[in-house]
């Protein structure tokens, strides 16, 4: 094995956020669509198994998809209406996986759902169960199952909790948007999380170019008597990725290969957080989040509160149409996931959707690596992706496993700054699930 | 000093180790691996021509397993074990898909790397078609012989007189869409595309619809419907052509 860089100050790129264009914009809530098109592959590991058949008749919050797994999650029917197709549908990433498409019905009526106002008094495994039942995942951007975080083995020993509000991806605001319009919720969120995992210590980390946002979630931290604060970080992209985030605010390093509670902490998404105060406090399950629909081509660039299912056309239309998009993305532009048409639907984990004009991408041809170095001073992961990238273009998948090609987390800063462009995050995804399988079969 | 000493001693020992510990194989097998073609291609199952020849002596492994061989060397191989000779079948490999760029339509510039797999992770690969062929070569760079043609219109397209049908491609294509078939059936339907009939249409010219003609007319039933899609069952003779004149899409050909 080949020893990891470390580098005595974090790395990563300074993108221009582009943020200004809907940062300014309060959340507005969409009207429910004509049709949701609910995905069972919402989250990491195994996909929901749909519970609901063409023709039933749904309640909103109903569960609809069950967990078919320890690593996995369930999935509701975001409101009220007829179930008009259980059919595989593809999924933002490409390969198809099951959807459920609902008719709303126009009355949004919920099923029962049972509040847990008194959580301080309710024991750590009820709550966790509450959450899973919500099917709460990671809103930041993976999607892992929260209830299989709050869950670490024993030994493992959690003393800080990092209450994710970074948001360093360019373009996206609405996590931006909820700090500042409910920092409330996050907030208690964040203390039912910290509860359950019966933490001591709370951290908002949060870059230091949203200083509202910062002064927003500080004036709700101040009444808490235990060890929270919020930090502000410095504005570098990938500073909102987990392991990077912990290194900033601790000065820990997650081993190789290692989770984030290896080193005794746990980082949560503020979307996430809000998610889990739903769960909790109003037995709410996981039915809607706030979606960042921007770029230039978008009319009127907005944050919507948009249920899960809906249409990408529906959020374009309501951010008054596109013109001349050239691009499509679901995420924001350094990590999401390029889309061939608007016909992909919001998921738990899509922070935005992203156009942009031919004039801001620019055609390009992939070179063969001149050995510039950019990419291994870019590198937050402490990875020598130029390397990597030629063993994985040689296939030579064995050393790239060598390489720590797994502790990759694909943030593209190697790509951005590559003179010759090279598909660098394409190589090291293709070398990580080869990884993934030799590990599966062994 | 001491080290040239010490292998010294070692190569001693190594020298009357080789002497007296010698494995006396069959000299049989040295043989048999002389007729064999050397390909290494591990199309017999076995880990290259080596084991394959020490299986044939060994564990009387039929001798007709090799594919680049072809008859001759299963002849050799008859006369100097003095066994019976045997025949094989050849089976060559297809690519079930004709829906190159003239006829079937792409959804978006993909310009990452060149390679089936990595495409179709990306949004599900490039083509209208969920199940086309993507034409990016994978299954030829694997292919031993050079047998597979990428043609200028991207698609997949193996010379059966060349295939030796070791399968290496069948397994490397993402799309799953080549098959090893006996080279002597000549007539394909060149379509894989499980979507109904209209969908069909709109992403490719030369698609299975699933009318269900060719079904009608091909004899022995050596065609059959799975869902939407006409399959040719390679166990039954079809000689026919005019399941060829009649398919309103010509996705079925005579190679
Ligand atoms: S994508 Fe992977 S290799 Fe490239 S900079 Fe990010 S962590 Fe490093
Ligand atoms: S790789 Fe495919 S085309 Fe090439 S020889 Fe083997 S079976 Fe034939
Ligand atoms: S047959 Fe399969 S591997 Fe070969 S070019 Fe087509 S999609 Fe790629």
């Amino acid at each position: 094995m080949v020893p990891r860089l470390f580098h005595a100050r974090p790395r990563g790129v300074h993108p221009d956020d582009r943020k200004a264009l809907s940062a300014a914009m309060p959340v507005e809530t969409l009207p429910l669509p004509s049709i949701l098109r609910v995905s069972m592959a919402q989250h990491l590991g195994a996909p929901a198994t749909p519970v609901v058949k063409k023709g039933e008749a749904v309640r909103r919050g109903q569960r609809i998809g069950a967990a078919s797994g320890f690593i996995s999650a369930h999935v509701h029917a975001p409101t009220s209406g007829t179930v008009k197709a259980v059919q595989d549908a593809p999924t933002l990433s490409g390969p198809p996986a099951p959807a459920v498409d609902i008719e709303p019905d126009g009355e949004d009526a919920w099923t029962d759902l049972q509040p847990c106002p008194a959580w301080r008094n309710t024991p750590a495994a009820a709550l966790v169960e509450r959450i899973a039942e919500a099917g709460v995942v990671g809103m930041g951007g993976a999607g892992f199952p929260t209830h299989v975080k709050l869950q670490p083995p024993p030994e493992k020993h959690i003393d800080t909790l990092i209450i994710n509000g970074a948001e360093c991806e360019p373009y996206l605001t609405a996590d931006y948007r909820l700090m500042l319009e409910d920092p409330q919720r996050i907030w208690t969120g964040a203390c039912i999380i910290a509860h359950v995992l019966g933490v001591e210590r709370v951290r908002i980390a949060i870059e230091d170019n949203k200083p509202d946002a910062i002064a927003a979630m500080a004036g709700v931290v101040r009444e808490f008597k235990g060890d929270a604060a919020v930090v502000s970080l410095e504005t570098l992209y990938p500073q909102g990725a987990e392991k990077q985030q912990i290194r900033a605010l601790l000065g820990r390093e997650v081993p190789s290969g290692g989770l984030p509670m290896d080193v005794g902490a746990l980082v949560e998404n503020v979307a996430t957080a809000c998610a889990v105060h739903d769960a909790v406090l109003t037995g709410q399950p996981l039915i809607e989040r706030i979606v960042t629909v921007t770029g230039t081509p978008v009319q009127r660039p907005k944050n919507v509160r948009a249920r899960i299912g809906t249409c990408f056309n529906d959020l374009a239309g309501f951010c008054g149409g596109l013109k001349g998009a050239a691009k499509l993305i679901a995420g924001g532009p350094m990590m999401g996931l390029a889309q061939p048409s608007l016909d992909g639907a919001v998921t738990k984990t899509a922070s935005g959707v992203l156009a942009l004009a031919s004039e801001e991408c620019t055609a390009f041809e992939s070179l063969p690596c001149i050995g510039c170095g950019r990419c291994i001073a870019a590198c937050p992961a402490g990875l020598v992706p130029a390397e990597l990238s030629l063993y994985l273009e040689a296939e030579d998948y064995e050393a790239a496993a060598a390489c720590h090609v797994m502790d990759c987390i694909e943030c593209g800063c190697c790509a951005y700054v590559c003179p010759a462009r090279r598909p660098m995050v394409q190589h090291m995804r293709r070398g990580k699930a080869w990884a993934a399988a030799r590990s599966r079969s062994r | 000093m001491v080290i040239g000493g010490a292998g010294l001693v070692c190569g001693a020992a190594l020298a009357f180790a080789a002497r007296f510990l010698a494995v006396h194989e069959d000299p049989r097998i040295e043989k048999v691996l002389d007729i064999l073609p050397g390909a290494n291609c591990g199309g017999c199952a076995y880990a290259g021509c080596a084991d394959y020849a020490r299986a044939i002596v060994v564990d009387n492994a039929p001798i007709n397993l090799c594919a680049p061989g072809g008859q001759e060397v299963i002849d050799r191989l008859a006369a100097f074990l003095g066994v019976a000779s045997q025949t094989r079948e050849r089976n060559v490999a297809i690519v079930l898909c004709g829906g190159d760029d003239e006829h079937a339509g792409r959804k978006f510039d993909y310009n990452g790397i060149a390679d089936c797999a990595a495409a179709h992770a990306v949004a599900g690969g490039d083509k209208q078609c969920v199940f086309g062929c993507l034409g990016y070569g994978t299954c030829a760079r694997v292919c031993p012989v050079g047998a597979i043609e990428i043609t200028p219109q991207r698609i997949a397209r193996v010379h059966p007189d060349v295939c030796i049908g070791c399968g290496a491609c069948v397994d490397a294509c993402p799309r799953h869409l080549i098959r090893l078939v006996p080279a002597e059936r000549r007539i394909h339907v060149l379509c894989s595309s499980k979507d109904k009939g209209p969908r069909v249409k709109e992403v490719c010219t030369v698609g299975c619809i699933g009318c269900t003609r060719c079904t009608r007319l091909a004899e022995n039933e050596a065609i059959r419907m799975d869902g939407a899609l006409a399959v040719v069952d390679y166990s039954k003779d079809l000689e026919s052509e005019a399941v060829i004149e009649k398919c309103p899409t010509r996705c079925i050909v005579k190679r």
